[in-house]
């Protein structure tokens, strides 16, 4: 069943890119798919029953759009920092207890913290997970998780959740 | 109209490319370099290839730069973990005036076990 899915996202993606409906592109499509899907299809996530729950494409878009004023705060941060004279930055490793479960949801967030403003995932490792900041304005525990987590963690559960 | 739009977000992509470069001279070490390369970059070139979508519309053209932006999402955020995961582990020093290094314990902790395991195999 799994193997099948990715398959079919295999195949719609190639589609997409090569965008042309000739036998010979379908078949090379159809076998490169195959090849892919037999060796990644183990890694496919599980519980793929939620991709046809209504609510969770709602949230995902609201989420979409958060994401995207982040992602812009994130490049107008390095962009300050690379273009100031005096090079303001405070470089640190955090450990920061993660609150979602669920595989797609952690590699969600963990991406989101990538693009978000100074922050870098780095690793995760059981319930923690290991962040570059290049600005670490504290060292209080609770206070940095929930400027680094806070804003996504919310979104991420009503989707994958 | 579409293509004064797709200009100017190429423009903004490419200024945004360029702070990213200037970012990998500047800053001091592999981590920092790391976070200007993924963040500058990706978002310069998630603004080209708007432009692009912009100027073609749902056209071949088009419809290949949509898809090319959540593609480049997944692969430089993960190409940023995997590389920052990888310099770390090969023992790449962070710059002398970091503040924080919770993550250097876990991996003394990891490389015990591993060498552990290693013993038995060698004697």
């Amino acid at each position: 069943m799994r193997y099948i899915a990715l398959f079919i996202v295999l195949m719609l993606i190639w589609l997409l890119f090569t965008f042309s409906l000739d036998a010979g592109n379908l078949i090379v499509g159809a076998v490169c798919a195959a090849i892919s899907a037999a060796i990644f299809g183990g890694y496919y996530p599980r519980g793929s029953r939620m991709f046809f729950h209504p609510h969770r494409y709602f949230w995902a878009v609201i989420y979409l759009f958060i994401f995207l004023w982040e992602c812009i705060k994130a490049n107008f941060d390095v962009a300050y920092r690379v273009l100031h004279p005096g090079l303001p930055i405070k470089p640190g490793i955090v450990k920061v207890k993660l609150n979602v479960k669920g595989e797609m949801a952690r590699t969600m967030l963990a991406n989101s913290i990538t693009m978000t403003p100074g922050t870098i995932t780095i690793d995760i490792i059981d319930d923690y997970i290991y962040i570059h900041w290049i600005y670490v304005s504290s060292h209080d525990a609770e206070l940095y998780s929930k400027k680094i987590c806070g804003r996504f963690e919310k979104y991420i559960r009503r989707i994958f959740e | 109209m579409s293509e004064t739009i797709s200009l100017i977000l190429i423009s903004i992509g490419i200024l945004f490319d360029l702070l990213g470069c200037l970012g990998l001279l500047r800053f001091p070490d592999v981590y920092n370099r790391l976070q200007s390369a993924t963040k500058c970059v990706t978002l310069g070139t998630w603004c080209i290839l708007l432009g692009v979508f912009v100027r073609f519309g749902f056209t071949e053209i088009g419809l290949k730069a949509l898809i090319s932006i959540p593609l480049l999402f997944l692969a430089s955020t993960v190409a940023a973990h995997s590389l920052a995961r990888a310099a770390y582990h090969y023992g790449f020093p962070m710059w002398k005036k970091s503040v924080a290094d919770d993550y250097k314990e876990q991996v003394q902790k990891e490389e015990k076990i591993a060498k552990s395991f290693e013993k038995p195999a060698g004697s």
